[in-house]
């Protein structure tokens, strides 16, 4: 909301700057963009072109004399319209503009130049504002403007803006009026009357003219006729106020009815009366039915739609924009003035469609219905006093709100409870007074009164703030609440495995949740439904992810297109689901490709057995030691390598996935790990608790077959441990070999086997016979060969 | 004989003291005291003698034997520690050559900053609490007193995903979800940290980004006011931003809480002077707070006239920008390695 300060001073005596003001409004709950003069501009001077002679060294420069009241200047202008006798703004040397621009003495092409002729977009007006001459060239300043005055002062632009940016409750604020209210409780002075003063005459409009209200989506509507108004251009001020206020100026009538609506927050609507059969009608439009807006645009409407119709065809769009067949042209005679009450949600879905408004931002917050009757009346008179109207005896009422003004019981220790502060009585008392509410005491509670205008004030938690607000809370003495002592609670899992990963070397990642919808159904061959956005910003981010990896693989290709290919990065993120309801899993997304330190100075390249090994220790970290295996998956996942991927399954169910990608995925050996932390941390974990430590030796045998390729290691070390009983405490492979020297088809694995018992020591016959046993079943159930 | 043996005593002394190593040394022994050493012989010579001499020769001998003993031993450690010595000196190294690499990881900085404000809260008496992202509207809005068609909802454009589904505009989705859950009707002090998502998207907003919320529920005669509020949240920045800096409450509006507050600390850059970052004013808005409103309690199983509390909510993104310097907002979620790895150490 722009903030013309000399609107408002219509209403209340201010004379403070208004980045003070703005200052002022900001504590006490109004934000503000900007508060600058209207023309922020230094050293302008109205002067006249005395001479106007082509530049001999440029096709479009002129060299001008410009009497400036104390002196002529010498000054090179570009502009096509400047000529002799016309009378201009001059920014003098020195002078200031808008967007840090400084004028200075200098040549231009050799000529001297002492100053600028401007136009009014040079001094900071948007280009809806300006007219022709001002967007191609400088601005004209009417003949009879006095040599050497401040043009702005002329030009009745003197003014002062400040733009607040308002909480949503504060409706009432979309006012000058309402401002003036706000500043007279800060300033604790009062606020003027508002002139609605008018005269009236002919038939009673209510014999002539019928509304039909036919929705409850309408709960006021006021109807009043003003004849014979000539339509011509606005006086200065109502201009100039537009145009501190934002909106373009139009024609007299069109301006009045922004006028009021900046005015006092009520937007009204005016209809060229002789275009409506002496009816309005308020309905919910018809599926389908069409209308044309004045923006002269064909609209097709739904039963969602409030329209006002003549009876028969809608003409407008309730709250929103009226339409292009009845609207006010240079013809217009006679005007219905429409001030009405539409429902807020209606309207805010209407123009949410359509348009954002000035108006229909204004219903969408709340409209005092005290307003709406100010507002029409104040329009008559506008209309009598600056188009000549004649005001038609009457209004046409249509009013089912029972808006009153509120009382609010409280208490001074209501108050004071809340803000933790004290406050003398008087001084609360004082805050009601100056914003304007009544109060009565009695038995030491306060009853208050607070006038319509303040829609958001309802409970006494409303006024607590009010009290605060406006008194002020920079005395609060900050202090921590008394409760009764107690361990704060936190679950520490995901932190712990966070922290590990790092310490396996991993940068930790943060991702966007939303991804492409194709990419939203990638690394996984789980069944499920993607969960996409109504209304996404952008395609690349329309559905929820359901792995995380397809983020880490963004962020891999990212890294490596900037040459880091030595990535290890990891992500503990949300991934997003729809089964029988929507879902959410924790997931451990980890990616890898390139060089990898393993411990202490040992670089190699990251293979799948890396990858497994972070799984592995993870697992084992929280407590899954023994639970778990890596099993060849019956499905893959489309980029996973189908032979170098495998799901981990703990106590018989899957939980995650560890492999390569495909290389249709990705060219360079990229290998990844997803675990779902939800499903895994479901299944509960053991204590840490301690193991006696056997006083006795252990035995080392060490064991190297010769095994076909086809028996995955998992079964071997099965059948090593199945057979190998209570005796055999661990099984550990240190070498595996494959090619020279080996058979086709066939691989060598050494095993270092380790036996011992908690309350005695083996013999060595003991342990013999055991591995007899274990080579004896090697041999004949997955035909092993023994190497020596 | 006496005197073949005091030149026997001298020569060895001399004879050590030209010798360089253990083998030389040992050779001088085995001359002296082996078994066909100089000595041995005087000592094999013996028993030519009468029996008055011999004890006396005898002892000379054994005199003498022990002094070169003593000599030669105290000449060999010596020999030894000098070889030692030599042998160390050999296994010089260039300590300034570079390190054997060991691997270092790095956190998030958005995960540093969550884990901060998550073990000062806890230190406090706070749960950490925790709630979906996919959201009903229900809990992220209506139970909050924003219902359906509320012009604040404005404030907070969503990513739905049907009429009742979205994306949490707003960790205060987990206020309704804890006061519901609480059905003791404890007191309850709780923070919640998490992604958060607006339907908004450029330079200054990313369209996810993080939030942390803390209620502080009671009964009304324990008066959880504004000024605990205030001392609370004094608590907070100073942990996060720094000391000596000061809070301004500055009315505003949220649905959730009445009275509300967008509170400004004092700015860290400049101390309040005015900057370019607090854009002149000596402020920078930090958080947003109040009291609950009693529609919120009423919504959720509280009697609001018989408890009462406070609200807070802000944003990590910005905290852990200022905290780490980061100049850029998209730099947390481009994951360069190269930014990531800076993250490698103790806070």
């Amino acid at each position: 909301m722009k903030l013309s300060k000399n609107f408002v001073k219509d209403y209340i005596d201010i004379d403070i700057d208004i980045k003070t003001l703005a200052e002022d409004m900001t504590r006490v709950g109004n934000e503000y963009d900007s508060a600058e003069r209207l023309i922020n501009a230094t050293k302008l001077v109205v002067g006249e072109v005395l001479e106007c002679e082509n530049h001999p060294d440029s096709d479009h420069l002129h060299i001008c004399k410009v009497d400036v009241g104390n002196e002529i200047l010498n000054i090179v202008c570009g502009a096509p319209n400047v000529r002799k006798g016309l009378k201009v703004i001059v920014a003098l040397d020195g002078a200031e503009l808008p967007g840090n621009i400084k004028i200075k003495k200098g040549k231009i092409r050799g000529q001297e130049s002492n100053g600028m002729l401007c136009s009014m977009a040079e001094l900071g007006l948007e280009s809806k504002f300006l007219n022709k001459e001002d967007k191609e060239g400088i601005h004209e300043l009417p003949k009879e403007t006095p040599v050497g005055e401040d043009p702005i002062k002329f030009l009745n632009m003197d003014d002062e803006v400040a733009d607040f940016e308002l909480t949503a409750n504060r409706g009432d604020l979309l006012s000058v009026l309402g401002m003036a209210y706000e500043l007279g409780a800060i300033y604790d002075k009062p606020v003027k009357e508002v002139d609605l003063s008018h005269n009236e005459q002919g038939e009673d409009l209510n014999k002539i003219f019928k509304l039909e209200i036919n929705t409850d989506n309408c709960k006021l509507f006021l109807a009043k006729k003003v004849e014979g108004v000539k339509i011509e251009e606005s006086p200065t001020f109502i201009k100039n106020r537009l145009i501190a206020s934002g909106i373009r100026p139009i024609n007299n009538v069109v301006d009045i009815s922004n006028y009021v609506m900046l005015e006092l927050g009520q937007p009204l609507h005016f209809y060229d009366a002789d275009k409506l059969n002496g009816i309005l009608e308020v309905r919910m439009a018809k599926e389908g039915e069409k209308l044309t807006t004045l923006d002269n645009i064909q609209r097709t409407l739904t039963t969602n739609d409030i329209v006002i119709s003549d009876g028969k065809q809608p003409i407008g769009l309730a709250g929103v924009m009226g339409g292009l067949d009845t609207e006010v042209t240079e013809k217009t005679k006679n005007v219905i003035i429409e001030s009405a009450i539409f429902d807020n949600v209606k309207v805010r879905l209407t123009s949410n469609k359509i348009l954002r408004s000035e108006a229909s931002n204004r219903f969408e917050k709340g409209l005092d219905p005290n307003r709406t009757y100010m507002a029409v009346e104040r329009a008559a008179k506008l209309l009598e006093e600056y188009a000549d109207g004649k005001v038609v005896t009457g209004t046409v009422i249509y009013d089912k709100t029972d808006v009153k003004p509120k009382t609010i019981e409280i208490t001074f220790n209501n108050i004071t409870d809340v803000l933790g502060m004290k406050i003398p009585n008087e001084a609360i008392l004082n805050v009601f007074k100056r914003l304007g509410f009544t109060y009565e005491e009695q038995d030491n509670k306060i009853y208050v009164t607070v006038p319509t205008r303040r829609l958001d004030i309802s409970i006494k938690e409303d006024l607590i703030e009010e009290v605060g607000r406006i008194y002020g809370l920079d005395n609060i003495e900050g202090k921590l609440p008394t409760v009764p002592m107690k361990k704060g609670s936190i679950d520490l899992t995901i932190r712990e495995i966070r922290n590990k990963m790092i310490s396996l070397g991993l940068n930790e990642t943060l991702s966007y949740i939303l991804v492409r919808k194709d990419e939203a159904g990638k690394f996984t061959t789980d069944s499920f439904e993607k969960v996409n956005l109504l209304d996404p910003i952008t395609e690349e981010r329309s559905t929820l992810r359901y792995s995380v990896l397809p983020s880490l693989l963004k962020i891999y290709e990212y890294n490596k297109a900037r040459n880091e290919k030595d990535v290890a990065i990891f992500e503990i993120g949300k991934g997003f689901y729809k089964k029988e309801d929507y879902g959410e899993d924790t997931k451990l997304a980890v990616l890898m490709s390139g060089k990898y330190y393993l411990g202490i100075d040992n670089k190699k390249d990251v293979d799948f057995y890396v990858l497994k090994g972070i799984a592995e220790e993870i697992l084992d970290y929280l407590g899954y030691y023994g639970r778990y295996s890596f099993i060849q998956p019956k499905a893959i996942p489309q980029e996973m390598h189908p032979w170098q991927t495998a799901e981990i399954s703990v106590n018989n169910d899957i939980i995650g996935i560890v492999g390569k990608l495909h290389p249709s995925v990705e060219k360079e050996a990229v290998y990844v790990l997803e675990i779902n932390l939800d499903r895994l941390l479901a299944k509960k974990t053991g204590k840490m608790k301690f193991k006696e430590i056997s006083k006795y030796p252990t035995i080392k045998k060490d064991l190297a077959i010769l095994i076909d390729k086809t028996i995955i290691s998992d079964e071997i070390a099965k059948l090593i441990k199945r057979v190998g009983g209570p005796l055999l405490n661990s099984i550990e492979i240190f070498d595996v070999y494959e090619g020279k020297n080996i058979p086709r088809g066939k691989r060598s694995i050494a095993y270092s086997l380790s036996f011992g018992k908690q309350d005695r020591t083996l013999t060595d016959e003991e342990v013999n016979s055991v591995m007899e046993k274990i080579i004896e079943k090697l041999q004949s159930s997955l035909g092993v060969q023994l190497r020596k | 004989m006496k005197e073949r043996l005091e030149t026997i005593r001298e020569q060895v002394k001399q004879k050590i003291s030209e010798i360089k190593d253990l083998q030389a040394l040992n050779d001088l022994k085995v001359k002296v005291l082996g078994k066909k050493g100089e000595l041995t012989e005087i000592l094999r010579g013996m028993k030519d003698l009468s029996p008055e001499e011999r004890p006396i020769v005898g002892s000379l001998v054994n005199k003498v034997r022990d002094d070169i003993e003593a000599v030669l031993e105290k000449a060999e450690l010596s020999l030894k520690q000098k070889e030692l010595e030599r042998k160390l000196e050999e296994e010089k190294i260039d300590v300034t050559l570079p390190s054997s690499k060991i691997i270092r990881g790095s956190k998030h900085p958005i995960n540093r900053t969550i884990e901060q404000i998550q073990d000062l809260f806890v230190s406090m008496g706070y749960d950490v609490v925790d709630g979906p992202e996919l959201e009903t509207d229900e809990y992220c809005f209506e139970r909050l007193n924003l219902p359906k068609g509320h012009p604040a909802r404005d404030m907070q454009d969503s990513f739905y995903i049907t009429t009742e589904y979205l994306l949490r505009t707003q960790t205060s989705a987990v206020q309704a979800r804890t006061m519901l859950a609480n059905t003791e009707k404890t007191p309850i002090r709780m923070i919640c940290t998490g992604k958060t998502y607006r339907r908004e998207d450029d330079a200054t907003h990313s369209h996810q980004f993080n939030q942390v919320e803390g209620l502080v529920i009671d009964k009304k005669e324990r008066n959880v006011s504004l000024a605990d509020l205030k001392g609370t949240l004094e608590v907070f920045v100073k942990e996060m931003l720094g000391d000596n800096l000061s809070l301004r409450f500055r009315p505003s509006f949220f649905p959730f809480t009445e009275p509300s507050y967008e509170v400004d600390v004092t700015c860290f850059k400049c101390g309040g002077k005015g900057c370019n970052l607090c854009k002149q004013t000596g402020w920078i808005e930090i958080l947003g707070a109040g009291i609950v409103h009693p529609n919120v309690l009423k919504m959720n199983g509280y009697d609001p006239e018989q408890y009462g509390g406070f609200a807070f909510g802000t944003g990590i993104d910005r905290l852990a920008m200022f905290k780490y310097g980061i100049t850029d907002m998209r730099y947390l979620y481009t994951n360069d390695v190269r930014f990531l790895k800076q993250f490698d150490r103790m806070d």
